[in-house]
């Protein structure tokens, strides 16, 4: 009977609270949903028992789902699919460790002090700040989050969140060893990516509207004790930010096994065709910054500009970032900010291509 | 997702990860270098699944007392909340594909559908090979070697080496490997052809140990169109799949 009441309620905006109401009567509020006194049978089912009913399930039928398994092109996808997470799971617990520090530890006045007043000047500062910043785009999203939550004027975060992967020593570093034969790669592309962040930092300063960033409440944040609110935050973000990253790395996953490298082949011969296409590549790839440069280096058929441009677009617009940033700040923003940075950072790119290569 | 849910999920993630790099396991995916960051936020992870669980276990706070309070609820009157994020459920899957299926590394597929990544020439003169005969090189090595310095630095000295067996453009067998320098994501695939006593009868995706002798013989890789070196094989076995995987 109770699953009838349970049934009889779900349009109603406080239906589980309704259907919860018939134990209300009985067990103090507080009770419902992981105290001791749930009832098994015939109550509601939480999403604990539904993740362990699933395992189960997925451990019986293990012999099947590897035989599924068994197709090239699934196993392919399925080794790419793992090895982008565990490739990002340390970058991303760096990223959520330090924007949990953010959003708990670091008071707001910190940043007022830490960053120029005018916000036209705090975004080279917040771009510069990213520079020295190791990290992976994978971590910077939830980090210029926080910054956002404590206060910090958004084109500078942003400007942070573009710079951060995209101009860091690892980066630089890796740049290098990947271009021994071009040394001006490495300056190209600092330079261009650090003029698309301040670019596209002062752009929100004069188009950005407030409201197109939409982050989700949190009030655990503001949680009395530091040290409940800190493993909150970081709960929340690892869940949050790596559910989107899950997200973007089927989706480079799929693009990497069902994108073959011959079609780029006929692309390479047109300079303006080669350019758009590395472009699109590096989005749809969506490989690591660190990782970018090698993958560039193996396009010899295509000009250095071109190549110039995959490595300034990847850092900053891919899938999984569209992804992570549409999480974390709501699709509203990202919908415009991703487009506008791959315009900018294509025509930013180009041109230093044309200036310094 | 309420918070225990979420809180499982973060362990078992944090297991999966630990599990991985303590075994050899991760050298699938990527970089021997990343092993100590692997554990460290695996580490992390369950340290955020059992901090959420001794607060959500722990006798509720006052606040939570307030009517409504479920899990996860506490500031709306909505049965959940909307900072609990769903999406969080997908981190299963990378759990599953650690845990249950534990994908092999790349292999002849990837390797047919990335052309041979031996593009730029990293130095014009090569050291000379270390001691030994047959001398133990890397498929990377061989083929650079062969290719940018025209075999000038391997003499007739006897080689060996170990990769897979893939399909090549002309449907012959070719001998690759795969290298990454990050992780598998962007693995690309040394390709050498063969000569002589060519390895038979062996599907895709064996692993072989080749011994054998520098020829100048060079293919085409049709993919991207670059070259690719030739090795005379005097002999060859079959391997077990080496512990690194990726050159």
């Amino acid at each position: 009977m109770t699953t009838d009441t349970d049934r009889a309620v779900p349009g109603e905006p406080g239906g589980r609270a309704a259907a919860g109401g018939v134990d209300d009567s009985v067990h103090p509020p507080g009770a419902a949903g992981g105290e001791p006194p749930r009832r098994w049978l015939g109550d509601r089912i939480g999403s604990v028992e539904v993740l362990a009913a699933l395992l189960i399930i997925l451990i019986i039928f293990r012999e099947p789902i590897a035989a599924t398994l068994d197709d090239p092109r699934i196993q392919t996808w399925t080794t790419v699919f793992v090895s982008i997470m565990v490739q990002a799971v340390p970058f991303l617990a760096f990223g959520v460790l330090l924007s949990a520090v953010i959003a708990v530890f670091v008071p707001r006045s910190f940043w007022a002090k830490a960053l120029p007043r005018h916000p036209a000047l705090a975004v080279p500062a917040a771009s510069a700040a990213g520079v020295v910043l190791p990290g992976c785009e994978c971590g910077s999203v939830p980090i210029a989050g926080s910054l956002i939550r404590r206060g910090v004027t958004p084109a500078a975060a942003l400007a942070f969140l573009l710079a951060a992967p995209a101009v860091n020593p690892i980066v630089l570093t890796a740049t290098a060893v990947a271009f021994p034969n071009n040394p001006e790669m490495v300056l190209a592309r600092g330079v261009a990516s650090l003029i698309v962040a301040m670019i596209m930092g002062w752009l929100w300063l004069r188009l950005g509207r407030t409201e197109w960033i939409r982050m989700p409440r949190r009030p655990e944040l503001d949680d009395t004790s530091r040290g409940r609110a800190f493993w909150a935050a970081v709960r929340h973000d690892v869940t949050h930010a790596g559910g989107f990253l899950v997200l973007g790395a089927m989706a480079a996953a799929s693009i990497n096994v069902l994108v073959p490298e011959r079609w780029l082949q006929t692309l390479a011969d047109n300079a303006w065709l080669s350019i758009l296409a590395l472009a699109l590549l590096a989005v749809l790839l969506s490989l690591c910054s660190e990782a970018d440069a090698f993958v560039a280096a193996s396009l010899s058929q295509f000009s250095l500009t071109s190549r110039l441009v995959f490595l300034v677009v990847g850092p900053m617009v891919d899938l999984k970032l569209i992804s992570m940033q549409a999480g974390v700040f709501g699709r509203r923003f990202a919908l415009r900010f991703a487009p506008t940075t791959f315009v900018v950072a294509l025509l930013v790119a180009a041109g230093a291509g044309a200036v310094l290569l | 997702m309420n918070r225990q849910a979420q809180a499982v999920i973060l362990l078992l993630l944090g297991g999966a990860v630990i599990r991985a790099s303590v075994t050899d396991l991760y050298l699938r995916y990527v970089k021997e270098g990343l092993r100590p960051f692997l554990i460290a936020a695996g580490l992390l992870l369950v340290a955020a699944a059992v901090m959420t669980l001794w607060y959500e276990l722990r006798p509720p706070a006052p606040r939570a007392l307030a009517p409504a309070g479920g899990p996860g609820t506490g500031h709306d009157a909505h049965g959940h909340a909307h900072h609990e994020p769903r999406v969080g459920w997908l981190l299963i899957l990378p759990v599953l594909g650690l845990l249950l299926v534990a994908p092999p590394a790349l292999g002849s597929y990837a390797a047919g559908q990335a052309g041979t990544a031996l593009s730029a020439p990293q130095q014009s003169d090569y050291p000379p090979l270390p001691e030994g005969d047959p001398v133990q090189v890397s498929v990377l090595d061989y083929a650079s070697r062969a290719l940018f310095d025209r075999g000038a630095s391997i003499g007739d000295r006897r080689v060996q080496l170990t990769g897979f067996i893939a399909t090549g453009g002309d449907g012959q067998a070719i001998l690759a490997r795969m290298v990454m320098s990050c992780c598998a994501a962007d693995g690309r695939p040394v390709k050498l052809g063969m000569t002589g006593d060519v390895p038979a009868g062996l599907p895709d995706d064996s692993w072989v140990e080749v011994t054998g002798r520098y020829t100048d013989r060079l293919g085409r890789d049709p993919v991207n169109d670059l070259e690719i070196p030739y090795i005379e094989v005097e002999s060859w076995r079959e391997v077990p799949v080496p512990k690194r995987p990726y050159d």
